[in-house]
């Protein structure tokens, strides 16, 4: 590692412990919680290891200098204007609304749930019930910890706490739009979720992260959902932030036995966007899908990271990825697929597939197989290519102009995955949303 | 309707066509043969406005105006049509999608209301009976999984929903069975009227006892080599195609 990483390391870390210094002043009397020695591991732990850099394997094609030189300010989560016209889709309805990583009630309107569920402000149950969130710690067992992960933690203050008892469907989907406010200066956000499903019940959430433009700001998402026996969860997550700001997201997901979990992340927006998903399959027949679609315009950088871990017997796994990459835009796929000992009868199938619209967009795509069972199946593929130029001509000679046959193309290769999202009023926002941006990119 | 004066074509630096001369008037069908390689197919591409195709000399007009300065969506919404002898496929494209993004592209451009849900699908269901297509085919994704009789079917559903003025054939016949043969044929006559014209590019005569054109064109080595009447298509059915190579000497096949 050279001298100048090492440094910038190290005043990176001074930075952000004094950063937490004065955070941890601001909290009056919350320091003697059990949540808070969770808030001081994690920033022992993160200003050990710092941002990472591209010398670490797991952040090869992603280079963070660019953000590791701002001086972040912390705003206080919750407060603040919502920015207007942040195209959320009109076909959805309206649900929770966090800002600046904080939950904000003026703005949130809270769904009609059936009795036992709650969706309270994170803040609130640190406050009053800290022992549901150390509970959900204690089940979580969290696999995927990251330094972001920890700065996540370090930082955490509020967001959303949501926990559906067993034997309950809550219908129609859990909206939770994550935006940033104007800020002045960029800014630091942690927005965090924690999920918890009980055994048999179903729920569906989707969040969406948008927010006023100009501004430099890092989002550092977390979510971590709790999925028990037989249970039905679906999260989809809309990146759609103005094109200035950074992004990094963990979702993380550990599954009871026979349940089923499916998540699509779209990514739209950002200069820079990390996804690190880890999935935990830890219940015999259980089932994860992880889909995905990237859309690069302008120089923007997008990375999904994702690690399936086939941790019990007959589970499932299915995983594609799709991305579009346009002007200068880079992509990069990880997928990452365990499969333990125990894992036998495994079934585990991943897809990646990039379209390339310019000579200099560029995708990395790895998948990266770890299987110790014997009796498994696993499968992976990745492909590039660019728009067949024999397909546009068919489109052309049925009167179609030449902008909308690529549009058309382009939304037809991005549409298996945005068929299987469950909600149509999201399936019709995000068609939409594509076009806008492929328009801008003309 | 169309003229094709002295009409070179290349591709990748090497010269297709060399020379064709050919006049089609509005009501008219006419028939192209020729033997593999000759050239047929490319014509059909360049009157379609393929760009890997260079014209090199010559003219097309088309209604008076020039064709070759038009894009391939412009000739299309001024009322050419190429069903392609081998159709695309394009997956996440539902074909009833495809039609009304290419209907309403051709009305806008004449001027006419962009049609309506309702109103487009009460013209899918009336063209779709005529061309005794399958309602499945319709939702599907254009031709992915299409038979390859359904694609070529498909291909002269869209040429009804779209009703061009001057429709090219290109080998529509090929690959089809005697029934599929006779459905996409009858699909064909019926929209052929006095104010459209159609340019059947094929290989066998066989489709001609089906759509009986009004003048057949021999095209060899990228030139017409012959042109008759629908006679002539039996007399190649009969002599095949190396009597006519013997009249005539083009420099091209003395190397």
């Amino acid at each position: 590692m050279s001298g100048t990483t090492a440094s910038l390391r190290d005043r990176q870390a001074a930075w952000f412990r004094s950063a937490f210094e004065e955070f941890e002043r601001s909290l009056n009397g919350e320091t003697g919680r059990p949540f808070h020695q969770r808030r001081r591991e994690a920033i022992a732990a993160f200003a050990d290891s710092g941002f990472p850099t591209t010398h670490e394997e797991e952040w090869r094609f992603t280079d963070l200098t660019p953000l590791a030189g701002i001086r972040f300010a912390l705003p206080a989560p919750g407060v603040g204007e919502l920015p207007e016209g942040l195209g959320i889709p009109s076909g959805l309805p309206k649900g929770i609304v966090l800002i600046n990583g904080g939950f904000s009630p003026a703005h949130s309107r809270l769904p009609q749930l059936p009795p036992g569920c709650r969706i309270e402000s994170l803040a609130q149950v640190l406050a009053r019930t800290p022992g549901d969130v150390e509970d959900h710690f204690s089940r979580t067992a969290i696999q995927g910890e990251n330094p972001f992960a920890a700065l996540g933690t370090a930082f955490t203050r509020d967001g959303l706490f949501v926990s559906i008892p067993p034997n309950t469907v809550v219908t129609g989907p859990i909206v939770i739009l994550t935006a940033a406010a104007g800020q002045t200066s960029p800014a630091l956000l942690h927005p965090r979720l924690f999920v918890s499903v009980g055994d048999n019940s179903q729920v569906s959430l989707i969040q969406i992260f948008a927010g006023a433009p100009g501004q430099q700001s890092l989002t550092n998402a977390l979510c971590d959902i709790v999925i028990g026996d037989g249970a039905v969860v679906t999260y989809d997550k809309i990146q759609k932030e103005p094109p200035e700001m950074y992004h990094i997201a963990t979702i993380r997901s550990r599954q009871g036995r026979s349940s089923t979990f499916a998540s699509t992340s779209v990514t739209l927006g950002g200069a820079l966007t990390r996804n690190t998903i880890t999935a935990v399959l830890d219940g015999d027949g259980a089932e994860a899908t992880l889909n995905g679609l990237y859309l690069g315009t302008g120089g923007r950088l997008i990375d999904n990271h994702t690690a399936i871990d086939h941790a019990k017997p007959h589970c499932n796994s299915y995983e594609l990825y799709k991305g579009i990459l346009a002007g200068r835009s880079r992509g990069v796929f990880n997928g990452k697929i365990f499969v333990r000992k125990d894992a036998q009868k495994t079934d585990a199938k991943q897809t990646n597939k990039n379209l390339i619209l310019s000579d200099d967009a560029a995708i990395d795509t790895k998948p990266q197989l770890e299987i110790y069972a014997n009796d498994v199946k696993c499968t992976h593929g990745a492909t590039i290519g660019q728009l067949e130029e024999e397909s546009l001509f068919y489109l052309r000679t049925r009167g179609i102009n030449a902008d909308d046959a690529r549009d058309l193309l382009i939304y037809a290769f991005a549409s298996d995955v945005i068929d299987r999202i469950p909600h149509p009023g999201l399936r019709a926002g995000l068609q939409s949303m594509i076009h806008d941006a492929l328009q801008k990119e003309r | 309707m169309i003229e094709i004066r002295n009409l070179h074509a290349a591709i990748d630096g090497t010269e297709i066509l060399h020379g064709i001369d050919l006049t089609i008037r509005t009501g008219e069908v006419h028939a192209i043969m020729g033997p593999n390689g000759s050239g047929k197919s490319t014509l059909a591409q360049v009157l379609a406005g393929r760009e890997a195709y260079d014209v090199t000399e010559g003219s097309v007009t088309y209604q008076g105006h020039d064709l070759l300065g038009m894009k391939p969506e412009e000739r299309a919404q001024e009322g050419i049509f190429l069903a392609f002898q081998y159709p695309i496929e394009i997956p996440g494209i539902s074909n009833t999608y495809f039609l009304k993004a290419a209907l309403n592209a051709i009305r806008k451009h004449r001027g006419m209301e962009e049609l309506d849900a309702m109103e487009f699908l009460k013209l899918v269901k009336q063209k779709a009976a005529l061309m005794e297509m399958d309602d499945s085919l319709l939702n599907r994704p254009v031709n992915q999984g299409f038979s390859g009789g359904e694609k070529k079917r498909n291909e002269i559903f869209q040429m009804a929903m779209l009703e061009p003025k001057l429709a090219v054939l290109d080998e529509t016949d090929s690959g089809l069975d005697i029934d599929a043969l006779r459905t996409v044929a009858e699909g064909v006559n019926r929209l052929r009227n006095d104010r459209n014209a159609i340019l059947l590019v094929t290989h066998y005569q066989r489709l001609l006892n089906y759509i009986v054109p009004d003048v057949v064109h021999v095209l060899m080595d990228g030139r017409i080599v012959r042109s008759g009447g629908k006679e002539l298509a039996l007399e190649l059915e009969e002599k095949g195609y190396d009597w006519l190579r013997e009249d005539y000497h083009p420099s091209e096949a003395a190397h």
